[in-house]
């Protein structure tokens, strides 16, 4: 199991992080280590076992439906880089 | 008055009540020391001096009333991944560059509900994701413990390593943690304090900076056995505002500290006698098997067999939940933003100027796992594992009330000694990490010194929901290693 090096753009797309090509050289070599190294779990049959979803048996919590927060669009805005008028600013993303 | 700074919780609490110093002079005594002392051991990444001496005040006003909370005038530090109101709160992260919370976390809002004063907020590993505190945007923490006959930097621990360098260092009486994998309790060990970490739900995640939404627990990091129990009465509770966070009463705690270990059966894991321990860990792991038996405890062989695929499932489980949860860093809505030519861009821009190298190799290698084709032999894999791993400790709970074993596998490290390797610095978590995967409660109790003359610590974990049993056992622990020798000031900066 080896990560190449188009591969480590790929993924650093899905994960929007821009890399340069020598970062990209680095990490091909530390994913590789850590995949390899996690391969180990291949020798254990999980076959017949569910996945582990909590820690107690307990059922979801639900609550009313009903509004139990809000009206704080300047909490909401306040750490904004940019914001205009009520809106977060992005750049232009329709032409 | 710097002597104020070395009483317990549970002292404090006492001399508070009596009237033999205020709340005022314990906060200024550590302000003091904080001043002193930061600018070497760098454990907070803001101190809040203001703030205290206001609290602090409050403080004294409800006391004099006869009023106040379970943790009236106690000056604590909180890490800072816990959302703190009107507080910067970056999770020591350059991505949340300036980040002032308009709400506060559950867990700390109990505390200055129970009367606490805040410091300030305490250095951790970015995202809560290191083993030593040198991932930190803030740069890292140095640990007031030194090897005998050195004055090489060591690291706290991590990832809260600024909560475990200041309760060591006297620069607060207990602080705020969380705890991944090992993050409460790695830093407790080899700085010479107590951390818990409690059952998964115990305490609220609302408002703590999430990294893995199903391993992340907080917890406390105080000097004593009872003190940690003081304040993870308070920090716990059930809460609506995070669906799994338990609604099951919170014992008292305090009350189950000196109840003793007769009657208790105690299991040891042999899976974690691994190969190439060191020789002083396994000594000290038999020490504290005879103290609980001198003490009065059972002791118990048990086989946990899946230990050795924790470690390498963790690291599946927390990167994917990672990843997906640091998607919410964008450059849009709060923190740092980069300039970009589209909108991609400025969040490619923003993500890579604002994660450091760490938190990005776990968000790639997360979302390698969660990519398409890769989900079930990745992600589902790690989950089933994680079942066995609960399931060996269900088993092994049928016969003990709780598993000793040791914290870690070595003493504090220098800086630098281990942060070449990735893989190599996740072994540091190889004893605490299956005690997340399976969402036990876990504490570490310093147990003595290593060979270097630097802390050590013993691990215990319990049944689901059961942390009274590892205070009652902690305690014994603790008292049968007797205190430990405070850490040499070296760091303070002549007044």
């Amino acid at each position: 199991m080896s990560v190449d090096r188009a591969t480590v753009h790929r993924i650093a797309r899905l994960a929007r992080l821009a890399i340069t090509e020598e970062e990209a050289g680095g990490l091909e070599q530390e994913l590789s280590g850590i995949l390899d190294w996690v391969a180990q779990l291949d020798e254990i049959d999980t076959s017949a076992v569910e996945p582990m979803t909590r820690v107690a048996a307990m059922t979801m919590k639900k609550r009313k439906d009903e509004v139990t927060d809000g009206l704080c669009a300047a909490d909401i805005l306040r750490n904004a880089p940019q914001v205009d008028d009520g809106y977060f600013v992005v750049p232009k993303v329709v032409e | 008055m710097t002597e104020l700074t070395d009483l317990t919780i549970a002292a404090a609490r006492g001399g508070l009540r009596e009237k033999s110093f205020s709340a005022l002079e314990l906060t200024q005594a550590h302000l003091s020391a904080i001043e002193a002392a930061n600018e070497a051991l760098n454990a907070y990444v803001l101190k809040t001096p203001e703030l205290a001496l206001e609290m602090a005040k409050a403080s004294d006003a409800r006391l004099k009333k006869g009023e106040g909370g379970p943790l009236e005038g106690i000056p604590l530090g909180i890490k800072d991944l816990f959302a703190t109101k009107g507080v910067r709160t970056t999770a020591c992260s350059h991505i949340l560059d300036g980040f002032t919370p308009t709400y506060e976390s559950t867990v700390t809002a109990n505390l200055w509900t129970a009367g606490a004063v805040m410091l300030g907020k305490l250095n951790n590993d970015e995202f809560a994701m290191g083993s030593s505190n040198e991932t930190s945007y803030y740069g890292p923490v140095i640990n007031p413990w030194q090897r005998s006959g050195s004055n090489a930097k060591l690291v706290p621990g991590g990832s809260s390593g600024g909560s475990s360098a200041a309760v060591a260092a006297r620069l607060c009486m207990g602080a705020t943690a969380t705890d991944t994998g090992g993050s409460i309790r790695q830093p407790a060990a080899i700085t010479g304090t107590v951390g818990i970490k409690p059952t998964y739900g115990r305490c609220s995640r609302w408002g703590i900076v999430a990294f893995a939404s199903s391993l992340d627990q907080a917890g406390p990091i105080a000097r004593s056995v009872e003190d940690a129990a003081i304040l993870l009465r308070v920090m716990a509770s059930h809460d609506s505002k995070d669906t799994t966070s338990v609604d099951i009463k919170v014992p008292d705690y305090v009350a189950a500290v000196g109840k003793g270990v007769k009657g208790l059966t105690i299991g040891i894991p042999k899976e974690y006698r691994v190969p190439g321990m060191a020789p002083e860990i396994e000594a000290l792991w038999r020490k504290g098997v005879e103290w609980l038996k001198e003490a009065g405890a059972k002791i118990k062989d048990v086989s946990l067999p899946h230990t050795k695929y924790a470690l390498p499932s963790y690291y599946i489980v927390a990167p994917a939940e990672a990843s997906s949860n640091l998607a919410r860093y964008d450059g849009v809505r709060y923190g740092l933003r980069e300039k970009g030519s589209d909108v991609t861009a400025m969040y490619e821009n923003t993500r890579a100027a604002g994660f450091g190298q760490e938190v990005k190799r776990r968000i790639l290698i997360g979302t390698y796992v969660l990519s398409a084709g890769y989900y079930d032999a990745y992600y589902l894999k790690a989950q089933k594992v994680r079942t066995l791993i609960k399931r060996d400790f269900d088993q092994a709970f049928e016969a003990v009330d709780a598993i000793l074993t040791p914290t870690t596998p070595g003493p504090a490290f220098a800086l630098g000694e281990k942060s070449g390797d990735p893989v190599e610095m996740y072994l540091n978590d190889i004893f605490t990490v299956t005690v997340n995967m399976a969402g036990l409660p876990g504490m570490s109790v310093p147990a003595g010194l290593s060979s270097e003359g630097t802390p050590l610590g013993l691990q215990l974990i319990g049944k689901p929901f059961d942390e009274e049993t590892l205070f009652r056992v902690g305690r014994v622990i603790e008292a049968a290693a007797g205190p430990l020798a405070k850490p040499q000031d070296w760091w303070s900066k002549a007044a």
